[in-house]
């Protein structure tokens, strides 16, 4: 794991569920063959109504109409984050976009087990709504070591609380990763 | 003596091989049964074979269940190539409970597959949650795992069962085991008998409305009292199911001769352990409900806590209504919308889904009192023809919206009255569509004024379901 992600932040809203992250009608894609799996990246983030999209203004698309990366690398959530379906191709598609981490209030637990065990994504929980203290754009550092954000754009630093029981897995690179260092498998 | 325990504690404490958990403690549990679908199963398939080798064999074939059922009716080749992923699996790995749509080809170009033209002479099954407690899946104190969050369903059964993603899926295929955080549980009383104008909809709505879609995150929802004891086992599902609407980690029921008189009927296993809240037991929340005063529910748009009563929300124009899901498309679900409609007709277009070939058999079998029909008499799958309905195959269909070409998918901006369990947004279909979830009784009495309907204008009596989904 590397210490710290610096990137853009792409900022979303309460209870942002897994048909937000990755509708439905894309789930047939294949996630092991290369040009299917692409096909996750593009529409990553495309069910969030438009005026949610990218707070505070609304109708920023996290992929732009044809492509298939993300200019974002950390997503700013607010409370209840991953709620709803059990898909991985939620942290999946968001990570396929080149997100590396997200910062929410708290995470619904099957997608935050998922952004752990499949090593997608770092899933931290802040101390505070950050929701409305990020703009999407801004210039944001994650040090998950440190367990701090501190948001360039702005020179505010903000506490990230611990990841806990699961940093070594996230450490690791995930479950499988974790088992077979832990002589499991 | 080991500390007081819940439900979800104990079942927990076996499989891990400990005589006690508590809450938060990290564990590494034994899990009895791993349940996977067409749109998960893949995926689980292919971080299986990365991770343990093209050759490796699951780590007991008859304890993977695989129950292809969400995008079964659609022209899309994508579609039809995930189950024949699944098939060469099966094949290879020598899982027996697997359930084939056996009239999809999966060639390409194939197109819209033909429905199975007789129920019982399928292979196929249909939704997960529905076909897992029919082909005898489903046991008291076990731990069931499934890739779908409405695995929580399963809770109804006295057992634990939860949802993962595919890589705690391929862990658990190729170990038999995964980890878990012990969670708190939540206590949930519910008083008095259940009324005729109200189902267990009803109740988890409010509830869900209460304590909202975050409100029992990592927790597990235990549902008890003489009001969950009157519940159908049926309707019971419709409460565990929807724990994870509520962010739940799983949902509870106590185990009583309702449920054991279905899983000795049907279990695959002779064996299996009932579990019971020891006095003492320690809840995180604690609530008490009195079944004669609550109403009937709607979750308004775009949110499952997003409550109201719904004579609330008479003044609220609906274009469509929908039946069906793990959540609402059970014979006893169909059997209530079948009284009210009988002899009327709908208002505004309306999808019936059946939740399993065995539903859709029983709803061709059975009148509306659920007894096998009599000469002469009308099946609720006639009495629902005749009032106007629009009824598809089994499968998942729209509640996920899933692909364009889906059954009853929300293609529009429109307003519909469902059965289901989510409505966030585009969950049905299209972004700004508006999803309305309701009991059956609602759907049904919304369907037949085209606006939202508290159905007590039309129940004044129980309605009968006779023999239907007790064993």
């Amino acid at each position: 794991m590397s210490k710290t992600i610096r990137g853009k932040a792409y900022v979303l809203g309460d209870d942002i569920d897994t048909d937000q992250i990755i509708p439905a009608e894309y789930l047939y894609y294949s996630m092991t063959e290369p040009d299917e799996r692409k096909q996750y990246a593009r529409f990553a983030n495309s069910g969030v109504p438009a005026g949610q999209r990218g707070l505070p203004d609304g109708n920023i698309p996290f992929v732009r109409e044809g492509e298939f990366t993300s200019d974002y690398t950390v997503i700013v959530g607010g409370r209840n984050f991953g709620c709803g379906s059990s898909r991985e191709h939620a942290p999946f598609a968001l990570a396929e976009a080149g997100a590396k981490a997200v910062v929410a209030e708290f995470y619904a637990r099957i997608f935050f087990r998922n952004c752990v065990n499949g090593g997608f994504l770092i899933p931290c929980e802040t101390t505070q709504r950050l929701v409305e203290e990020v703009t999407t754009g801004d210039d944001v550092e994650l040090d998950a070591d440190a367990c701090t954000l501190t948001n360039h754009t702005t020179g505010k630093t903000y506490e990230l609380k611990p990841l806990g029981d699961v940093k070594p897995i996230i450490e690791a690179g995930g479950v499988f990763a974790y088992a077979k260092q832990a002589g499991m498998l | 003596m080991a500390r007081p325990m819940t439900i979800t504690e104990k079942i927990l404490a076996k499989h891990a091989g400990k005589a006690d958990v508590k809450p938060g403690d990290n564990v590494w549990i034994d899990v009895d049964v791993l349940m996977t679908h067409d749109v998960c199963g893949p995926g689980t398939i292919g971080i299986f074979k990365r991770e343990f080798g093209e050759d490796a064999k699951v780590w007991d074939p008859d304890r993977v269940v695989i129950i292809p059922d969400h995008y079964i009716f659609t022209a899309d080749d994508k579609c039809h190539r995930n189950i024949q992923i699944l098939r060469d699996f099966v094949t290879r790995q020598g899982i027996r409970y697997y359930y084939d749509p056996d009239f999809v080809n999966a060639n390409e170009g194939s197109g819209m597959p033909s429905p199975y033209r007789d129920p019982t002479k399928t292979n196929y099954k249909g939704v997960c949650h529905k076909a897992l407690p029919e082909e005898g899946h489903l046991r008291p104190g076990e731990v069931l795992l499934g890739t779908d969050s409405h695995t929580c369903t399963a809770g109804a059964f006295g057992q634990f069962a939860t949802g993962v993603g595919n890589t705690d899926a391929a862990f658990t295929l190729g170990t038999g085991k995964t980890w878990v955080k012990v969670p708190p549980t939540m206590k949930f009383v519910f008083h008095g008998e259940i009324p005729p104008y109200l189902t267990a909809k009803d109740l988890i709505l409010a509830v869900i409305g209460q304590i909202s879609v975050s409100g029992a995150t990592y927790k597990s929802m235990y549902f008890t009292g003489e009001g969950i004891a009157s519940l159908t086992l049926e309707d019971r599902m419709t409460l565990t199911n929807m724990a994870i609407e509520a962010g739940g980690k799983n949902g509870v029921c106590d185990v009583d001769d309702k449920t054991l008189n279905y899983v000795k009927a049907r279990s695959t296993r002779p064996e299996w352990e009932v579990f019971t809240d020891d006095a003492g037991a320690a809840y995180d929340y604690e609530f008490e409900w009195d079944l004669g005063v609550m109403e009937p529910m709607v979750a308004k748009p775009h949110s499952p806590d997003n409550k109201a009563t719904a004579r609330a929300c008479e003044d609220t124009k609906l274009d469509r209504a929908y039946v069906g899901s793990c959540t609402g498309g059970k014979i006893t679900d169909m059997i209530m919308v079948a009284a009210l409609l009988d002899g009327q007709q709908v208002k505004i277009p309306t999808f019936v889904v059946p939740g399993s070939t065995e539903v859709h058999a029983d709803m061709l079998r059975m009148n509306i009192r659920g007894e096998d029909k009599k000469l002469g008499e009308k099946s609720i799958y006639e009495t629902l023809e005749a009032a106007g309905c629009n009824i598809g195959p089994s499968s998942c269909a729209a509640c996920l919206g899933g692909p364009k070409d889906t059954f009853g998918r929300l293609n529009e901006a429109i307003n519909c009255i469902s059965t289901t369990n989510r409505n966030f947004p585009g969950r049905m279909g299209d972004k700004n569509a508006g999803v309305f979830l309701a009991s059956p009784l609602t759907v049904a009495a919304s369907a037949l004024t085209g606006h939202v309907t508290d159905p007590r204008e039309f129940v004044s009596e129980p309605i009968v379901t006779g023999s239907a989904g007790l064993v």
